[in-house]
C-alpha cells in the first residue's frame, strides 16, 4: 500500500499553489571598496496563473529581483523556490533544464539571435529540448501565428520592427510551454501603442494558457492587466496591491518619478485621449 | 521542509535523466556556425586571415625548402660547386627557417586568440540569451570551437593555395620544371604534397586551440552579467 502511494507520488508531479517563492532574499554587489545593497530582504509569493508586476523607480532592485527569480544570478543570502525546489540546489544541467522547459524570458532589448530568422529563433529552445525538426517547425509556426507574425517567419530580426521583435520573443518564450514567463521591461523600448499591444498579448496568453507572468517594469500601463502589483523601493518591497484596489483612469502618461504613496494617486490626471 | 525539497529534487532527477534531456545536435551546431561565419563575414575574414598568413608563410617555406634541396641534389650529382649557384646553405639555414615558421604560426595563433576574444565579447548578450533558453555551458564552447575550427581550415586552405602556389611559380621561374620535379621530401621523409595537405588540419587545430580560452570565458559568465552587456 505504501509502495503504491510512493509510486503515485513519483508518477504524478504534485501541483503547488505557489509557483515562485522567495525567502529573505538579499543581493549585495561589491564594486571595489563600496558595497551596493540591491535587495535587502525580499519576501514574495506568486501563485500559479497570476499576473504580477514588480514596479519601482530605477535602481529600486526590481531587475535584480527579476534576475534572482529567473535564476540568472545567485543571491548573496536567502532562497528562491520554483515549485518548491530550491534553485541554489540545482546543478548546471538542472538549471538549464529549468530555463529551457519551465521558464520563458522576455527582455527589454528583445534579445533575438540576429543571424537567425524569426522561425529559427522561436524553435531554438525546442531544439535544446530535443524536439524533432518537423515538430519544432510546426509548433514554431503555430506560435508565430498566435502572436500574429505568421507571415514574417522567414525575416531576420533586423527586418522586423521593435514590436514585431518583441512578439517573436514572446513566441520564443512560449516554445516549450513554460509555467512561468519572466518579462524584464518588455515595453521599455516600444512606443505607447505598440507597448499596449504587447501588454494585451501577454495578458491574453496569461488567461488562455494559465501561464504565470512576472513582469519587472516601470510602465504604468501594466497595472491594468496585473492581478497584483508589487511596489519595490531601495531593495525592499514597499507594498503589494491587488488590482481591484487600484483605481486606474484612462489617459495614463508614462512616468517614472514618484512611486505614489497611496493607490488613489497611482495615476497622474493627464486627460490625454488614447486609442 | 528540507525533506520535501530533497524528495522533489530526486523526483526531478528521476523524471527522465535530466542530463540527456538537453541537447544540441551536431547538425544544428554546424548550421549555426555557418550562419555566424557568413553573416558576420568581416569579422570572420579578420579571424581567418591570421591563420591564412601563417599557413601561407609555412607553405611557401615548405615549397622553397623542398625545391632548394632538390636543386642542391641535382648540383651535387653533377659535381659543381654549391657556392657558385648561390643556393641557401645547409642545416643552419634550415633551422633558421624552421624557427621563422614557428614564430609566424605563433603570431597567427595569438592573433586568432585576440580575434576570437573580440568575437566573444561582441556576442555576450547572445550567449546570455542562449543560456536563458536552456543552453548548457558546453554548447557555447562547442559553438565557438566549431566556428574557429572551420575558419582555421578555410584560412589554411587558402594559405596553402596562395602561399604554396606563389612560391611554386617563383621556383619554376627560377629553376624551371626539372627543378621542382627534383623536389626533395621535407626532412627527408615527408613528400611535399603531403606536407602541404597536412598544413590544412594544422590550421584548424591551431584555431581551435586559440579559441579555447575565449570560448571558456564566454561560457562561464553568469547570464545576468552577460545580458548586461552593451552589445
Amino acid at each position: 500500500m505504501a509502495e503504491a502511494k510512493v509510486e503515485q507520488q513519483v508518477m504524478e508531479p504534485t501541483v503547488y499553489e505557489y509557483i515562485v517563492r522567495t525567502k529573505e532574499l538579499e543581493k549585495v554587489f561589491v564594486m571595489g571598496d563600496t558595497e551596493l545593497k540591491a535587495l535587502a530582504g525580499v519576501q514574495l509569493d506568486v501563485r500559479r496563473g497570476e499576473y504580477i508586476s514588480i514596479m519601482g523607480p530605477s535602481g529600486s532592485g526590481k531587475s535584480t529581483l527579476f534576475n534572482m527569480i529567473g535564476g540568472l544570478d545567485k543571491p548573496t543570502r536567502g532562497t528562491v523556490f520554483i515549485d518548491e525546489v530550491d534553485m541554489a540546489q540545482l546543478d548546471a544541467f538542472e538549471l538549464a533544464w529549468l530555463r529551457c522547459r519551465k521558464i520563458g524570458y522576455i527582455f527589454q532589448t528583445f534579445n533575438l539571435i540576429p543571424v537567425m530568422t524569426a522561425l529559427e529563433n522561436v524553435t531554438l529552445p525546442m531544439i535544446f529540448a530535443g524536439v524533432s525538426g518537423e515538430e519544432a517547425l510546426e509548433k514554431g509556426m503555430r506560435l508565430l501565428n498566435t502572436v500574429g507574425l505568421g507571415d514574417r517567419y522567414h525575416h531576420k530580426p533586423t527586418e522586423l520592427s521593435g514590436g514585431q521583435q518583441q512578439r517573436v520573443a514572446i513566441a520564443r518564450a512560449l516554445a516549450n510551454d513554460p509555467a512561468i514567463i519572466l518579462a524584464d521591461e518588455p515595453t521599455g523600448n516600444l512606443d505607447l501603442r505598440t507597448g499596449k499591444e504587447i501588454i494585451n498579448l501577454l495578458k491574453r496568453l496569461n488567461v488562455e494558457r494559465n501561464v504565470t507572468v512576472i513582469s519587472a517594469t516601470h510602465d504604468l500601463k501594466m497595472i491594468d492587466v496585473s492581478d497584483r502589483v508589487v511596489w519595490i523601493r531601495d531593495g525592499k518591497i514597499e507594498r503589494v496591491e491587488h488590482r481591484k484596489d487600484i483605481e486606474v483612469r484612462v489617459g495614463i502618461m508614462e512616468g517614472e518619478e514618484e512611486v505614489p504613496a497611496s493607490s488613489e494617486q497611482a495615476v497622474p490626471a493627464a486627460k490625454e485621449e488614447t486609442k | 521542509m528540507a525533506e520535501v525539497e530533497h524528495r522533489l529534487l530526486e523526483e526531478l532527477k528521476q523524471r527522465a535523466g535530466i542530463r540527456r534531456q538537453i541537447v544540441l545536435p551536431l547538425r544544428k551546431s554546424l548550421s549555426m556556425c555557418k550562419s555566424n561565419i557568413f553573416v558576420r563575414l568581416g569579422r570572420s575574414i579578420i579571424t581567418a586571415s591570421g591563420i591564412f598568413l601563417g599557413i601561407a608563410f609555412l607553405s611557401s617555406v615548405l615549397v622553397s625548402s623542398a625545391v632548394q634541396a632538390g636543386v642542391e641534389e641535382m648540383i651535387r650529382r653533377k659535381g659543381e660547386l654549391v657556392a657558385q649557384i648561390g643556393v641557401a646553405g645547409g642545416d643552419v639555414e634550415r633551422v633558421r627557417l624552421l624557427w621563422l615558421v614557428m614564430m609566424s604560426l605563433l603570431v597567427a595563433t595569438i592573433g586568432i586568440v585576440n580575434s576570437m576574444l573580440m568575437a566573444v565579447t561582441e556576442r555576450y548578450k547572445e550567449i546570455g540569451t542562449m543560456k536563458c533558453l536552456g543552453a548548457l555551458d558546453s554548447f557555447i564552447v562547442r559553438l565557438f570551437l566549431i566556428e574557429a575550427g572551420l575558419l582555421g581550415m578555410l584560412g589554411a586552405i587558402l594559405g596553402v593555395l596562395v602561399g604554396g602556389g606563389v612560391m611554386l611559380l617563383f621556383q619554376i621561374a627560377r629553376h624551371g620544371w626539372e627543378g621542382i620535379a627534383q623536389a626533395q621530401p621535407i626532412w627527408g621523409a615527408l613528400p611535399l604534397w603531403i606536407a602541404l595537405l597536412l598544413a590544412i588540419p594544422l590550421g584548424g587545430v591551431l584555431s581551435v586551440l586559440a579559441a579555447l580560452y575565449p570560448a571558456w570565458r564566454a561560457a562561464k559568465m553568469p547570464p545576468a552579467a552577460a545580458l548586461r552587456s552593451e552589445f
